[in-house]
């Protein structure tokens, strides 16, 4: 008879289905981007792409033996982190400055909360949000494509985003803004801006892997995306060019697709993720349209973020059969007369 | 053609949730194999929902097959008959294969199975009839439940019931046992079904299969087709291969497209849902009169050497099941009773098989049984696939601080244990242990 058999609680067999595995899948959904931003600029997005992950790696191993945990690097979740914040940052930002982004969005944001699923707002938006606040030269020095920021350094060609030109496209006027790329460049991401954000063709590559993997819903995307489609139509007076500009420009892709998803910061039922990719779209129109600053979506979806456990609240869905008790006294009327 | 059995019917409606889970159900071309008679039998007086019962026969006495050994006064229980004949040589507590202790009476077979000379075909004409005869034959749902079959059949006369659900989704993945029945004992299957309608007057009859058992569609079509007094009442129905389909609220859901509020039966939606081989056995039953003394089990799983399906008598020692299965192959590193989404995991093979007993799984070390377990990264597939539209992640958050006030407002109560969010999990977690500690933490705050 066999020595030891197992005792454990049903289900004995287990979809092959890990955290490792959904980790690795947005790793592959995030490679075309940063082929592209290689390609636009330079090995020097490689490089910076290194940084932060290391710095995120590095941070979560020693912040696991500090607080005397288990060790949770091996489910790829801190490499992430670190290819995401280095999406939402100028090619040619300093090195030790992403390094500091990676340590903020590990040790600040997401260990000090108790490691992966308990954060309760997005690590590298947060981390993108303190170094805009830390160094604000440094974090909007935009880089042209091809300008080879790797052999100029600091000295590079950098031009504004087209956020901030078409900030100036009152009406939906694109007259208006000065130096606004084509919107085939735009699709293509050859324009000034974060180094992962600006392709949105491979970001929208990257997003149907991970909706054809079953890792995100559509839900959130297709509310977020959808939703500042509308408002622009309207606060452009339905000038479809203008819509255009807005959903390929800034970080609206990558945000929508790879951020706003985030597991741990966005609602688990389906009526919650409506209601935040529905917010997050409208505090990102009101922040372009209104707002002093040019891009809206990070602080969209932190703001949103914060609002999560209340959003989870108002929509829980209702146990299958559930009859609203007004309902069940209407029934149980019918049924005496 | 004729018109009896108005062709294949498509489910009403679908249920949200579920999970697609590997059928592996490599049994399903066995025949149901009789197994040779065992040198003795224990049969626990706990094979069912309800109360349990307390013996009726003593040491020494000489009992045969289908004398009542153990019965009980309570409504929601069924008597125990002898499945051998032979003489009792223990009364008092055994081990289930569960764990649990209880009473139960050992038989030492004589090896030749004389039939009790009590046994005669119970006359049946109205539904208290019924109800009584099928108490009697000691049947209880067969399909892994084990709810006292007679109770579902006496219902309340203020309520109208109108659908009755023959249930052979058999979602479970393995088990054959109810493919068997459907193939094995069609017309007993489906002369079970229209005198259950006809006693209880209901109007329509739907015999729900997964739709991956085809042959099952063929073989009833035929039989309802040539009877021709069976009317148009009797309806066959292909239901999507998900798990749990069979759960008798999605059964009633995909059937009927009706929902069963939470803490209501299905009588409550007008409905009756019964497995395929409970109803087989009452058609039996009422034509001999011979109680519950044997059922199916499928054997299988990667660590026995010659999976089958059996017919045992009930009490059979599950270590005499599996050397008859040619013993293990390899050393087997879990042991299920019933289907791997929601059988027991058992700690040894010394313990009777009970009446809903409906498979013997044995698994060597497969990657998919175990997996580590991880911090929950609220990925939200738990409250995706759960079938009753809670919210696994949160319960268990909720159990773990025994907050009570949060894990009603959550209806944990409605949670069926199917499984489904466990099994999808990519963090591992235990969510079903979990669902039950958190009923637990209920039950509790309900007795302060």
């Amino acid at each position: 008879m066999a020595k030891k058999l197992t005792v454990s609680a049903s289900p004995h067999v287990r979809s092959n289905v890990t955290t490792t595995g959904i980790m690795g899948d947005v790793i592959i959904a995030l490679m075309p981007a940063l082929v592209m931003s290689v390609v636009y600029f330079g090995l020097r997005a490689l490089v910076l792409t290194a940084t932060c992950v290391a710095s995120c790696v590095l941070s979560e191993f020693v912040c696991r033996k500090v607080m005397k945990r288990p060790q949770t690097i091996g489910d790829l979740s801190a490499i992430v982190t670190g290819i995401i914040l280095a999406f939402n940052l100028p090619a040619n930002l300093p090195l030790w400055m992403a390094a500091i982004g990676g340590i903020v969005a590990i040790v600040v944001v997401k260990q000090m909360f108790g490691g992966i699923g308990q954060n309760f707002v997005n690590p590298a938006m947060t981390a993108r949000i303190i170094l805009m606040v830390s160094f604000p030269s440094a974090m909007a020095s935009w880089i042209v494509p091809y300008s080879n920021a790797w052999l100029k350094g600091a000295d590079a060609v950098t031009a504004a985003t087209p956020m901030a030109s078409l900030a100036a496209a009152k009406g939906g006027d694109l007259s208006l803004a000065a130096d606004l790329p084509s919107l085939a460049d735009m699709f293509l991401g050859r324009h000034g801006g974060s180094m992962g954000e600006v392709c949105s063709i491979a970001l929208i590559c990257g997003g149907f892997y991970l909706l054809l993997r079953k890792v995100i819903s559509p839900i959130i995307p297709l509310s977020f995306i959808g939703t500042v489609a509308v408002c622009m139509l309207f606060a452009g007076g339905f000038n479809l060019e203008f819509v255009a500009y807005h959903l390929l420009g800034g970080g609206l892709m990558l945000g929508a697709f790879f951020m706003a998803t985030d597991y741990a910061t966005s609602p688990i039922n389906k009526k919650g993720k409506l209601i935040f990719g529905i917010g997050c779209g409208l505090i990102t129109t009101v922040i372009r349209i209104f707002g002093a600053l040019p891009e809206g979506v990070s602080f969209s979806i932190i703001l949103m973020n914060i609002l999560v456990p209340h959003i989870e609240r108002l929509t829980t869905p209702k146990p299958f059969g559930f009859v609203k008790e007004k309902k069940e006294k209407k029934a149980k009327e019918e049924a005496k007369a | 053609m004729s018109k009896k059995v108005a062709g294949v019917l498509k489910a009403v409606r679908h249920g949200r949730g579920g999970v697609s889970v590997s059928h592996n159900k490599n049994t399903a071309e066995m025949p149901v194999e009789r197994m040779p008679i065992p040198s003795k039998v224990v049969l626990s007086m706990q094979q069912h929902i309800g109360a349990p019962c307390s013996p009726t026969v003593k040491v020494g006495d000489i009992v045969s097959v289908g004398q009542v050994v153990g019965d009980s006064e309570s409504f929601v229980s069924a008597p125990i008959h002898a499945t051998v004949s032979g003489k009792v040589t223990a009364v008092g507590d055994i081990r289930l294969a569960n764990g649990i202790i209880t009473k139960g009476v050992t038989i030492e077979s004589d090896g030749e199975m004389r039939l009790y000379e009590g046994i005669k075909p119970p006359v049946v004409t109205n539904k208290k009839e019924l109800a009584k005869a099928v108490r009697e034959s000691g049947l209880v749902g067969l399909g892994g439940a084990g709810f006292p079959t007679h109770v579902k059949l006496n219902f309340p006369d203020d309520k109208e019931i109108d659908t009755l659900v023959i249930n052979a989704a058999e979602c479970e993945p393995y088990i054959t046992v109810d493919y068997r029945e459907c193939i094995e004992n069609a017309e007993n299957v489906l002369k079970g079904a229209e005198l259950i309608r006809k006693i209880l007057g209901i109007k329509q009859v739907i015999i729900a299969i997964e739709d991956n058992k085809p042959k099952v569609f063929e073989i009833m079509k035929e039989i309802a087709d040539r009877d021709n007094d069976k009317g148009d009442a009797i309806k066959l129905m292909t239901l999507a291969s998900r798990y749990p389909q069979g759960a008798e609220k999605m059964m009633v859901l995909s059937a009927t497209g009706r929902k069963v509020p939470p803490g209501k039966l299905p009588a409550d939606v007008g409905c009756i849902v019964i497995n395929v081989a409970s109803v087989a056995f009452i058609a039996r039953y009422i034509e001999t009169g011979k109680p519950l003394v044997s059922r199916s089990i499928t054997v299988d799983g990667g660590a026995i050497s010659q999976p089958k399906n059996l017919r045992v008598p009930i009490g059979t020692n599950i270590g005499d099941i599996i050397e008859y299965c040619g013993g293990f192959k390899e050393e087997p590193r879990k042991l299920i009773s019933g289907g791997p989404m929601m059988g027991i995991a058992i700690c040894s093979t010394d313990a009777p098989i009970c009446k809903q007993n409906n498979a013997i799984l044995a698994f060597d070390n497969r990657k998919d049984l175990i997996k580590k377990e991880r911090d929950c990264i609220r990925c939200g597939k738990c409250v995706d696939v759960c079938p009753m539209s809670l919210m696994p992640t949160l319960i268990e958050r909720y159990a773990k601080i025994k907050d009570a006030e949060s894990l009603k407002a959550y209806s944990v109560n409605v949670c069926m244990e199917c499984g489904s969010c466990a099994y999808c999990c990519p963090s591992g977690r235990p969510l079903v242990q979990y669902m039950r500690l958190a009923k637990q933490v209920l039950r509790e705050e309900s007795a302060k």
